[in-house]
């Protein structure tokens, strides 16, 4: 690790986030994804949102952009239809991806654009003091919902399935080198890739919500994650209050950058 | 030394220290991680890849 510092990190540490944050497992896990791909660092583009965990592009060596809550995709995307041999990865959290950014997020998965997504799952915006978010549990504590969330959360998962995306995968602060496999798994998809990055926020949503530290919230993720083989073996009353994680959808779709080159070349030739 | 730490950036949760299974980790005074008896250390490098905050780094012997 102590060498991928080097290599990936600007010389900016400590960073901000406080005592016990998942951020900082799920962002070395992300860098460990791209040594292990061994992606050129100058060809490698990642984008960020606002948020605590929007926050993990300022430390990393690439060219990184920090934009506007909720606006990492179209950034994203413009930035890899300007050059589609760059690797664009996004970093969003649940308030900035699914909230503020819903649209953008449904929208882009339809495209298929070759984008990796790592959206860092802390239940909470961290960041604006513990206000719940789309995916906030139903009945948890925030700061907006002193007597507990009467909304249904969504399954990022199965929305971005459902929007199009072609790669989706879950992984946890916990078993972080299943994270690893599987955004360099997402990284390498040539279309839209959702890694969802379960991950622990500690001060907002643990203390409202009495889950412990950071260790405890931890051995939560270590608890209540099975693997998507598991799962296939475990009856529905197993399974209850566990989630899946693993590669949890694969399919093929026309890549967007691909398709647009096609408009360009027959635009060129001048034929409609 | 195998064990490498670095108070500079260790903020004290305490993830390595539970972690650890052979308790070769500890907390100091001042809250900031602490090498208790390194040579229980069995360099599982747990505490490497679960600190959050790259404080304590482990090189096999
Ligand atoms: C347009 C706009 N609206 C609201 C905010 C305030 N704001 C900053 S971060 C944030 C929520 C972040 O939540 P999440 O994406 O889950 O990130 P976390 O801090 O939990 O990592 C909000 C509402 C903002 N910066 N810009
Ligand atoms: S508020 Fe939560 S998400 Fe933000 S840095 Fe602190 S622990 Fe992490
Ligand atoms: S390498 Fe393993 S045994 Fe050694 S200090 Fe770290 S967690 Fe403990
Ligand atoms: S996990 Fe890291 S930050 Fe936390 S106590 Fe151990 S060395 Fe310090
Ligand atoms: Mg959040």
């Amino acid at each position: 690790m102590e060498k991928l510092i080097e290599k990936y990190y600007r010389p900016r540490l400590p960073h901000i986030w406080c005592p016990g944050c998942g951020n900082g497992i799920v962002t070395s896990s992300i860098v460990k994804a791209i040594d292990k791909l061994g992606l050129d660092q100058d060809k490698t583009v990642i984008v960020s949102g606002i948020g605590c965990s929007s926050r993990a592009s300022g430390y990393l060596d690439f060219d990184t952009v920090h934009s506007l809550h909720g606006r990492a995709l179209p950034v994203a995307t413009g930035i890899k239809l300007a050059d589609p041999e760059l690797n664009v990865i996004v970093i969003t959290g649940d308030g900035d991806g699914t909230a503020i950014g819903g649209n953008h997020f449904i929208h882009t998965a339809r495209r298929n654009i070759n984008l990796t997504v790592i959206l860092f799952n802390n239940n909470i915006y961290g960041m604006t003091g513990g206000q719940f978010s789309p995916l906030t549990p139903t009945a948890s504590k925030a700061t907006t919902a002193p007597y507990g969330t009467l909304e249904r959360a969504f399954d990022i998962a199965e929305l971005a399935k459902a929007a199009g995306a072609t790669y989706v995968a879950r992984g946890t602060a916990f078993q972080s080198k299943m994270l690893v496999d599987v955004i360099a798994e997402g990284i390498s998809h040539d279309g839209f890739s959702l890694v969802e990055a379960v991950t622990q926020c500690p001060i907002y949503f643990g203390r409202q919500n009495k889950k412990g530290d950071a260790s405890a919230m931890l051995k939560t993720q270590r608890d209540n994650a099975v693997t998507v083989e598991a799962a296939k073996k475990m009856t529905p009353e197993q399974l209850e209050g566990k989630f899946t994680i693993g590669v949890l959808h694969k399919s093929e779709a026309p890549e967007y950058t691909k398709q647009y080159q096609g408009v360009i070349d027959r635009a060129q030739k001048g034929a409609k | 030394m195998a064990i490498k730490t670095i108070g500079k950036h260790c903020k004290g949760c305490g993830v390595c220290v539970t972690f650890c299974p052979k308790q070769v980790l500890g907390l100091d005074a001042l809250g900031k991680i602490t090498v208790l008896d390194e040579t229980k250390c069995i360099t599982c490098k747990q505490c490497e890849m679960r600190c959050p905050d790259y404080a304590i780094f482990v090189e096999k012997k």
